[in-house]
């Protein structure tokens, strides 16, 4: 585009809109990077008089970069370029500004977590622990289980559902379930423990705390999740194979299950991890439902267990006396949870590319 | 409160994001970056309040300083500044955080469906990008930007853990953003007073838990009904 070098002649700047198209002047190419640069450096020399601070240089040289192209720019190419200038400037700086948290909480997490990251931390439980040691044994085991017993009530309810939704669903039912999902898919977490909690009242009385609570509250969350993103992804499989298949005369049920299912089969796993990967992380419903112990407790009926968000967030509240260790444990909890968030979220990647239909599209 | 001010700052940078991957950065690094930002959604929230409370309030503690000195005269800032930096002022920014995937991710979603035809023809008539994105773009994904804007809004007001961490909270109600008293939020009150209650507390709590969950429920058929809305308008389909 802007092959054409001219060295920006202090030309009268004409007024945007009217300018014959002759007199179209443009910066080279690097003069907007450069001159950027030069607002930065200016900006470093301000910030040093009123006391060096790297915050400071960034915001001055910041401004006063985007300033300067913009000026520049409508000096010499006129309005609607510098305007453009400008909106390039400034949507490259909220980029730029809304990736400092996001990496800076990916690095405070990862620091401070490496510090226990080792085979202690996950063959010992709390039991008995007072300051330095003790592990997550026992919270790595109960999210396990709280959330393998999730998937498994709430991946064939979903499941089941999407299927009505497309192959079967038509007029107001089918409606109305698809806006409640899509209503559901918001739901705050912790109301969906109150659901929990409330339900499980009704049967042993109140202040039972049990794993499959946990899991139950677990599933309403995630029922919707499931629901949504296999819908999405039955609605792609093309017609065309379906009629095909029933103009060979296979009953419905057949074709669902020997056409539709296969063909969907990379969606439907990645849909599924991914649903895996955002209840997993859920803190507050199980902080109402589950509890937390500090002994190893593998049975999901019987009494308190402990979980991985819960137990870190336990360890950062109430870490006792002294306090850096339980701190320490809160965060290689934190950092083990994202991992496998990570982890799930790879292997989502990984069903779609390997599990992909061979079609000949 | 704090999903308010989460919505306000994190609205125009998400939607920034989103302009930028979709239609700044190069081609091979938005792919990438695309992904970061999924990945980001998908962080639990008790991760957010950790780094909020370790890392956001204290880095935030000279500022909160600076700004009862010297903005004091608006009622929002009045002072005495918060020593810890758990105010209301930080939760705010650690929903905004939060909730910054989410709505660039949708966001993101709307942009690339802008009908590229559209997008040519601007180009063409020699709109500068800016133009082309504010003619062609911004218009076509509006109500697709309110309507994740809103589901963002639905997730902060039943955030709870990253609340419950990094506000310091205390029973009254104030408006000031920056001070050590701050009125709690619904979730967070929940997380932090079940466990220890008892009889008709736990009745209490469960019918502020229904009270958010009406409030959520509202947000989120609206933000639906503003979605689905602009599906019967596009005509792309």
């Amino acid at each position: 585009m802007s092959t054409q070098m001219h060295s920006a002649p202090a030309s009268t700047p004409l007024p945007s809109g009217r300018a014959p198209l002759r007199s179209q002047r443009q910066l080279p190419r690097f003069a907007a990077a450069g001159i950027f640069a030069a607002g930065i450096v200016v900006g470093a020399g301000l910030s040093a008089l009123t006391g060096f601070s790297i915050a400071l240089t960034v915001i001055y040289g910041v401004v006063l970069g985007t300033l300067a192209v913009y000026v520049v720019s409508r000096l010499v190419e006129g309005g609607r370029k510098a305007t453009d200038r400008l909106v390039t400037s400034l949507v490259g700086t909220a980029f730029a500004i809304a990736m400092i948290p996001l990496v800076w909480l990916v690095w405070t997490v990862l620091s401070r977590g490496l510090r226990r990251l080792d085979g202690a931390f996950f063959n010992s439980s709390m039991q008995g622990i007072i300051g330095d040691g003790g592990g997550a044994y026992h919270a790595i085991m109960g999210t396990l289980i709280v959330t393998g017993i999730t998937a498994v009530i709430s991946v064939p309810i979903g499941l089941l559902t999407a299927i009505y939704l497309v192959e079967y669903g038509r007029g107001r039912l089918a409606k109305a379930i698809t806006f409640f999902v899509d209503v559901m898919t918001g739901i705050p977490s912790i109301v969906a423990g109150l659901f929990a909690y409330a339900l499980f009242v009704l049967f042993f009385g109140p202040g039972v705390r049990l794993g499959i609570m946990g899991a139950v509250a677990l599933a309403v969350l995630m029922i919707p999740v499931v629901v949504r993103s296999c819908e999405e992804v039955l609605k792609l499989v093309s017609n065309e194979l379906r009629e095909a298949s029933y103009a060979l005369g296979v009953p419905k049920w057949r074709t669902i299950l020997k056409v539709v299912l296969p063909t969907s089969i990379a969606g439907l796993g990645t849909g599924i991890t991914l649903a895996i990967a955002r209840v997993i992380g859920e803190t507050a419903p199980l902080l109402i439902t589950v509890g937390i112990t500090n002994a190893t407790n593998l049975d999901p009926f019987d009494g308190r267990m402990a979980t991985l968000p819960v137990y870190a967030y336990y360890q950062l509240t109430q870490p006792g006396v002294p306090p850096e260790f339980a701190i320490d444990r809160a965060w290689t909890a934190a950092l083990i949870l994202i991992m496998l968030v990570m982890a799930l979220n790879v292997v989502a990647r990984l069903i779609t590319r390997l599990f992909a239909p061979k079609t000949g599209r | 409160m704090a999903a308010l001010i989460a919505l306000v700052v994190a609205t125009p940078l998400a939607v920034a994001i989103a302009l930028y991957i979709t239609h700044y950065a190069p081609r091979r690094l938005a792919a990438g970056m695309g992904y970061v930002i999924d990945l980001l959604a998908a962080i639990p929230s008790v991760v957010y309040g950790f780094w909020g409370i370790a890392s956001l309030a204290p880095a935030l503690v000279p500022f909160y300083a600076w700004a009862a000195d010297h903005l004091g005269f608006i009622p929002l800032f009045a002072g005495p500044a918060s020593v810890t930096g758990r105010t209301m002022l930080t939760a705010g920014l650690v929903l905004a955080v939060m909730i910054l995937p989410i709505i660039s991710a949708i966001s993101r979603e709307v942009f690339t469906q802008a009908p590229a035809l559209h997008r040519e023809a601007a180009l063409a008539l020699g709109a500068t990008r800016w133009e082309m994105i504010k003619m062609a773009v911004l218009p076509y994904g509006k109500s697709g930007i309110i309507g994740g804007a809103m589901l963002g809004l639905g997730r902060a007001l039943g955030e709870t853990l990253a609340i419950a961490i990094v506000l310091s909270a205390s029973g009254g109600i104030t408006f000031n953003l920056i001070s050590n008293s701050n009125p709690s939020t619904i979730a967070a009150n929940i997380a932090l007073q079940f466990p220890e209650s008892t009889g008709l507390a736990v009745n209490t709590l469960i019918a502020s838990g229904l009270a958010l969950f009406l409030i959520t429920l509202a947000v989120n058929m609206l933000a639906r009904w503003v979605v689905n809305r602009r599906a019967d308008f596009s005509g792309a389909n």
